[in-house]
């Protein structure tokens, strides 16, 4: 690998003066795309910065109020291993269980996966679907976007000189709410999304009262297809409405052909994914 | 330009310690410094399993660990797993079981199926397979390897008081 020096703050406020004027400086979280792409000349870095001993970076606290703080550094197997999170959020926990293989769970973030802004990252269409907050730390102080304002082009994100994320916030499930996410790859696991929804529902007295839908791999970015939630809004759960949020969902998707699918194709599954995620959410619901 | 970093840490719980640059993996320095060449290279990228190593209770690719973060670690690697001459069950079970051919794949397969014993002393077939899909071996076809498992899932639970 090229030459980096390594540095291993223990606060937010530390990271980010290593951070600051260091163009070539990047965050360490699990390191399972960091160091691929450094040793792939990818990436050049003069700078690993270590987030890991940093103590927001590896929160993972659940408040029935005030939802759940997911430090950007947290693995996977942290997070499937939560109960608070296996019963609060059990969509999340099951996105932690898709991201790789076991090994590369026992590293992987989903701070990272997200920071790595990739259009296929499995876990941020359900972050999206979520409601998810990103908590950003930089130079000029903290600031927070939601997670669909996040990714800006592949492999690009509005994370400023000197910025990092330290946390995501995650607000408490309301009565009535399920989140699902589902991906299609052509093996039982370990692959790369050909296009996968993360969707989230609300229903009350029978009724759809709010409804997200999120779409990987079909746009440069991890993508918000509002209108398919939207469409989704004051109906009741079912085939009709389903369906209508599916169209809605091909309707915003706007992949390429590649290796791993066509245009076509990609499009068919967002259709397909959108309709089935929803049912299961819905089910989850009752 | 940073020079060499004194890591301390713990390997199959004896403390050890090592002189690495910041740039090399912690499989590296397993092998290079600390001469533990039972750890194998295979892809260098994460996705074939054989570096795969213990490191505070879980299993990581050692390839895409770097070898600075292991100060203050426990790591533990297929050295650790026979107790002197006395095989680990899981060891025995691949030998009786021919579930190794070329045998570089088969040190990540015994550190990633003894973590999975030790939390889930009776796992499925079904979850054996997925937890052992991050290793990949072009020998055996993986039944072998499913059914040492299997087997050493049986005598650990025979042994136990």
């Amino acid at each position: 690998m090229q030459w980096f020096d390594y540095a291993a703050p223990r606060s937010v406020a530390e990271a980010v003066s290593l951070l600051d004027g260091r163009p070539d400086a990047r965050i360490l979280a699990g390191g399972t795309d960091l160091l691929v792409q450094i040793r792939s000349r990818r990436r050049t870095c003069g700078l690993v910065v270590d987030g890991k001993r940093i103590p927001e970076l590896n929160e993972l606290s659940f408040d029935p109020a005030a939802g759940l703080t997911l430090g950007a550094a947290v693995p996977c197997y942290r997070i499937y291993g939560d109960r608070a999170v296996r019963s609060a959020y059990p969509s999340l926990a099951e996105v932690a269980g898709l991201i790789g293989g076991t090994a590369i769970q026992g590293r992987a973030s989903i701070g990272g996966n997200l920071c790595n802004s990739a259009p296929s990252a499995d876990a941020v269409p359900l972050l999206i679907a979520l409601g998810a907050q990103c908590r950003l730390a930089g130079p000029g102080g903290g600031r927070t976007v939601a997670v669909e304002q996040f990714c800006t082009a592949p492999g690009r994100n509005l994370l400023g000189a000197g910025e990092l994320l330290v946390s995501l916030r995650i607000p408490a499930p309301a009565p009535g709410f399920a989140a699902h996410y589902l991906r299609f790859i052509p093996r039982n696991e370990m692959d790369i999304a050909v296009a996968g929804a993360g969707v989230s529902l609300r229903i009350q007295d029978g009724v759809i009262r709010e409804a997200r839908v999120a779409l990987a791999s079909v746009a440069p970015v991890p993508l918000f297809a509002r209108a398919a939630g939207e469409a989704l809004a004051g109906k009741t759960p079912g085939p009709e409405a389903f369906h209508q949020a599916a169209e809605a969902a091909r309707a915003a998707a706007s992949p390429i052909t590649d290796m791993r699918g066509t245009v076509e194709y990609r499009r068919h599954l967002c259709a397909v994914l959108t309709r089935r995620a929803l049912e299961a959410a819905a089910r989850e619901v009752h | 330009m940073q020079s060499k970093v004194h890591v301390r840490t713990a390997i199959n719980g004896e403390p050890a310690e090592f002189l690495c640059e910041p740039r090399q993996s912690l499989l590296e320095c397993l092998r290079d410094l600390c001469n533990l060449t039972g750890t194998k290279e295979g892809c260098n990228d994460g996705n074939c399993g054989a570096c795969t190593v213990e490191m505070d209770g879980r299993i990581v690719t050692s390839c895409l660990v770097l070898g600075v973060e292991a100060e203050g670690a426990q790591i533990g690697t297929v050295e650790g797993l026979a107790r002197g001459t006395e095989l680990h069950p899981l060891q025995k079970a691949f030998l009786e079981n021919a579930a190794l051919q070329c045998g570089i794949c088969t040190p990540g397969f015994l550190v990633a199926a003894k973590a999975l014993l030790e939390q889930e002393p009776e796992p499925s077939e079904a979850r054996i397979r997925l937890w052992l899909a991050n290793n990949l071996c072009r020998c055996t076809g993986y039944d072998k390897i499913i059914r040492a498992v299997q087997q050493a899932a049986r005598e650990m639970k025979e042994a136990r008081p």
